[in-house]
């Protein structure tokens, strides 16, 4: 009986972040057109999107590879998976300890592998220059978030999420590491995902754009399926911020079924802190030049040392 | 019986390798490979069922070699342990060979070289005195020199055969220098008689730098690399993978018997100057790899990555061995250990495949290759699977050993040494960027070559390629896929090896729910590569199921879009070199002092506009350089000794002989 639980608990959690991905991106556009002063386009419009792209014939360019096809679906299923394996509403998940903070990071880190091969299958100079300018800022972006797990996992003495989480929840207490690598994650999560001032995910034909020009080629249902998984992607770092640095709420094994409601609203309410805070960020700043990201991105990587270099000076930062 | 086995391969290698001088009939290079295929298949048995059994050690003495010595052979765990990653790695070579053996253009400079570099590579690992070590080294450096040499017709070639030759013999001589200096006044050249010999600790210094040296020039540690990335890609590729694959992992070997086995109780600065060096390998390593345009160059510079990160785990293992954490060294030992078996699958699955693009194309330039993945899709396919195992990514195998090293790097805050614990996060962030860089390094060269429009007709005519040298492949991705999901019971594999070397091995993984590994304890850490594989694969199925029951099939082709500005010339494409420049612009300026210059002609000036980039290599530069310059200077001078009359040379005689009197008088 316990294991059909947990089971399902588990199986909760990964049809929840799937279904959740597409309605934080319509918050955040919402929240943003409503701070610039325009209505903005309904809650629901990325479900649509996604349901009028699967709709949609696929226009496959001439020499468009076997790879061109199946790559989205490897991109999607890495996403999701390490999306998955972030703790949202409770901790001590079935599958939990399947993957750690390292391993998570490295699940995204082949999801991007594989989306800089499709933009460059097609051959066109727009799909290039996002794949390289992606593995570009994803040389810094990768170390930053390893150098960020390095120091968590020295606070806590463990690199699985479950445990940082219950570890934070009982004793967290305000340190000068944590802070720094509070501020690394954020500015890894602005990169991660694409947005301003790294790259902004509401323009089409400009020079500076990373992420839409890998994906330019694609239409129809492979399209959507990358579309969900930038998503995903989304909800991961934003989950992961909150697991890591505000886990009030989180349901612990064994826990009844209003704790799991409890985690469950908390967790909603998370979410939207997250895009409101994003959100926030993006419209207070204007975008970077491209090769100031390096040293946007290498602020996030010298933050992670110092803290984790703190942390193997003295136990007490 | 498994010590007698080795041997005989070896003998049987050995008589392959005579056999093969002169042969001209076209079946040889079938009938060698064959049989090395055969041969290594035994050895990989015996070695592996040995290291499996946990058997005791084996010895054996033959009566040649120096008489008051003979010939001394030793499998232990460690031995054991090298010996199925070379004979692994040989085996492949010699299945890749069958295939790509037959577009050889002169396979009489190849085949009786290619017997012996195998059996030189078994014999280093077996040795169990500094003669027999020493001879065995020399042996195997010379065989893979000659087959070096074996396209000696063009200049790049000879000078890559030259600047390996001297490097090889500098490295031998601190060899050498470092035996002698272990064995003593009495001549204990037996390992036995080493490694229960006392001897100062300024003694095991020296002989630790030497065989950084001597070692570290043979694995490809910076500053010793430079001969790595000419001489590697010169060989015909069966021969580079298994230079890059095995013959640097063999130098590893070398460097873990003296100075883990032989040498009891290291200092703990050693550490710290193998974390610097290794750090130093990794980072240049992946940069130049990600700025080289000739594949097998690309991946030889890769190699130096790795065993930077080889290095590295050894330089962590070291440093708890020093200060007695033997958990945390048991950890950091397996992570090392595994990472050189895993960079020997994959890096020889990627010469492979580099070797086959070779064949079809005639081509190792990538800016001339392109859209390889129409005509030749399985290699593609395979040579993807190469290229996401060696950029560390879940679930293959390159991600696991990775992993661990990184899990060693999170137990070292308990060491003692200040300048340690300030280096070790440097470390962490350097095997991090790292691997985000090999990431990138390997995007690069699979969308360059196999991706994309093809940039020369040589691709057009391209053919996949046969099925020996795909199956080659095939098994290597296999076993790197196996490697990556259930590595438990490799870890458990190589416990022997690490108690041996440090006293203590790691917990026994193959106990664990779901096949994971956890490293130290499951609250700390775990990971299971099956498990992340199973999920992958399940949620693609479940994609693919969703979108063929729901989504419109309808699929039509068309012309790129390329926001409708589409350019029939392959050459807008992005090239190369333009893949790799954002990355050059962050780094390439401090580590290569990287220079952009653009000529741009006047308007109406009719000239092409032109982009020159300058790179400086640093260790060529301030190294290299300085020394070649000494040794001309010094040559120039004493040239004029050649043309002495004879009453100068008698009276340098008389001098040189009253001077060695004098010093004799006066040293008794």
């Amino acid at each position: 009986m316990d294991l059909i639980i947990s089971l399902a608990v588990q199986g909760v959690q990964v049809v929840l972040v799937l279904t959740l991905a597409p309605l934080l991106l319509g918050f955040t556009r919402k929240v943003k057109a409503r701070l610039l002063l325009r209505q903005g386009p309904p809650l629901l419009q990325p479900y649509r999107d996604l349901l009028r792209l699967i709709r949609k014939e696929v226009v496959l360019a001439d020499n468009a590879s076997w790879l061109f096809r199946t790559g989205p679906y490897m991109v999607f299923s890495a996403t999701w998976v390490a999306a998955a394996l972030v703790p949202t509403f409770a901790t001590g998940l079935y599958f939990s300890w399947t993957a750690d903070l390292i391993a998570i990071t490295a699940l995204v880190g082949s999801a991007r592998f594989f989306l800089a091969l499709l933009g460059m299958d097609v051959g066109t100079s727009f799909g290039g220059i996002g794949s390289s300018r992606e593995m570009m800022f994803a040389s810094l972006a990768e170390p930053a978030m390893i150098m960020i797990a390095f120091s968590v996992a020295l606070v806590v003495g463990s690199t699985q999420l479950s445990a940082i989480a219950q570890f934070m929840l009982a004793s967290g207490s305000l340190r000068v590491s944590l802070g720094l690598a509070l501020a690394a994650l954020v500015i890894v999560a602005l990169a991660e995902n694409a947005r301003i001032p790294v790259d902004n995910p509401a323009t089409h034909l400009e020079l500076t754009m990373v992420h839409e020009a890998m994906v330019l080629e694609y239409s129809g249902r492979h399209l959507a399926v990358l579309e969900l998984a930038a998503a995903l992607k989304l909800l991961l770092y934003i989950s992961l911020i909150g697991c890591i640095f505000v886990p009030w709420g989180l349901a612990q094994p064994g826990d009844d079924l209003v704790a799991y409601a409890v985690g469950l609203s908390t967790y909603l309410g998370k979410l939207a802190a997250g895009g409101f805070l994003l959100v926030f960020i993006e419209t207070s700043i204007a975008k970077m030049r491209v090769f100031r990201v390096p040293d946007f991105l290498g602020i996030a990587l010298m933050l992670g040392l110092l803290a984790t270099l703190l942390r193997f000076v003295s136990r007490s930062f | 019986m498994v010590l007698t086995i080795a041997l005989l391969s070896i003998g049987v290698l050995l008589s392959l390798a005579v056999l093969a001088v002169g042969q001209r009939f076209r079946a040889a290079g079938t009938v060698i490979y064959m049989a090395c295929l055969a041969v290594n298949l035994v050895l990989l048995v015996a070695a592996g069922v040995h290291l499996i059994s946990r058997s005791n050690p084996l010895t054996m003495r033959l009566p040649i070699g120096l008489p008051w010595i003979g010939a001394n052979f030793r499998i232990d765990a460690l031995a054991a342990f090298f010996l199925v990653l070379a004979s692994l790695g040989s085996a492949a070579a010699s299945l890749f060979a069958l295939g790509y053996g037959r577009h050889d253009a002169a396979p009489g400079r190849v085949l009786p070289f290619y017997p012996a570099f195998l059996a030189g590579m078994s014999l280093v690992v077996m040795a169990d005195d500094a003669f027999t070590f020493l001879l065995s080294w020399e042996f195997m450096s010379l065989a893979s020199w000659a087959l070096v040499m074996a396209h000696h017709h063009e200049a790049e070639n000879r000078r890559a055969g030259y600047i390996y030759i001297l490097m090889a013999g500098f490295g031998t001589m601190a060899l050498l220098l470092g035996f002698g200096l272990l064995a003593g006044p009495s001549g204990n050249y037996l390992f036995t008689d080493i490694a229960r010999s006392e001897q100062p600790q300024w003694l095991h210094s020296l002989v630790f730098i030497l065989f950084l040296f001597g070692a570290g020039s043979k694995a490809g540690l910076v500053p010793l690399h430079v001969w790595l990335p000419l001489a590697h890609p010169a060989a015909p590729s069966h021969v580079s993978a298994l230079m890059s694959g095995v013959m640097t992992k063999v130098a590893v070997y070398a460097f873990v018997r003296i100075v883990f086995d032989l040498m009891h109780s290291p200092a703990w600065w050693w550490s710290l100057v193998l974390l610097a060096l290794g750090s130093v390998t990794v980072v240049l390593g992946v940069l130049s790899a990600i700025l080289q345009r000739d594949l097998k160059c690309l991946l030889a510079y890769s190699t130096i990555e790795n065993i930077g990160v080889v290095f590295l785990g050894l330089g962590l293992a070291l440093a708890f061995k020093a200060s007695d954490m033997a958990a945390a060294s048991a950890l950091a030992f397996s992570a090392a250990l595994l990472h050189a078996f895993n960079h020997s699958l994959f890096k020889s699955l990627l010469f492979f495949g580099a070797g086959a693009v070779f064949t079809a194309t005639g081509e190792r330039n990538i800016e001339r290759l392109g859209g390889l993945i129409h005509a030749m899709p399985q290699t593609a396919f395979l040579f993807l699977g190469g290229c996401l195992a060696i950029s560390a990514l879940p679930p293959l195998n390159g991600f696991v050993s990775e992993w661990l090293v990184f899990q060693a790097v999170l137990t070292s805050p308990d060491l003692p040494q200040w300048s340690l614990k300030l280096s070790i996060p440097a470390v962490g962030a350097v095997l991090a960027l790292g691997a985000a860089l090999a990431a990138a390094c390997f995007v690069r060269a699979f969308s360059v070559v196999f991706l994309g429009r093809s940039r020369s007709d040589a691709v057009k005519h391209a053919r996949e390629t046969d099925n020996w040298s795909r199956t080659a492949m095939g098994v290597l991705l296999m076993l790197c896929l196996l490697a990556g999901l259930v590595p438990g019971p490799l870890i458990d594999a190589i416990a022997p090896v690490v108690e041996q070397l440090v006293g203590r091995s790691m917990p026994i993984q193959s106990g664990n729910a779901w096949l994971s590994i956890v490293p130290v304890a499951e609250s700390r850490s775990s990971y299971n590569g099956l498990l992340v594989f199973v999920f992958v694969l399940a949620s693609t199925l479940f994609a693919i199921e969703i979108i063929h029951r729901f989504a419109s099939r309808a699929l039509r082709r068309g012309p790129a879009w390329d926001c409708g500005f589409p350019d029939a010339n392959p050459v807008t494409q992005y090239s190369a070199d333009s893949f790799a420049q954002p990355i050059r612009r962050v780094f390439g300026v401090a580590v290569f002092a990287a220079r952009e210059h653009v000529d741009m002609p006047a308007p109406g000036d009719g000239r092409p506009a032109r982009l020159t980039v300058s790179l400086r290599d640093h260790v060529w530069d301030w190294l290299y350089a300085p020394i070649n310059l000494a040794v001309q200077l010094a040559a120039e001078r004493l040239n004029h000794l050649q043309f002495l009359t004879i009453r100068k040379y008698l009276s340098l005689v008389f001098i040189a002989l009253v001077i060695v009197l004098l010093v004799i008088s006066i040293w008794t």
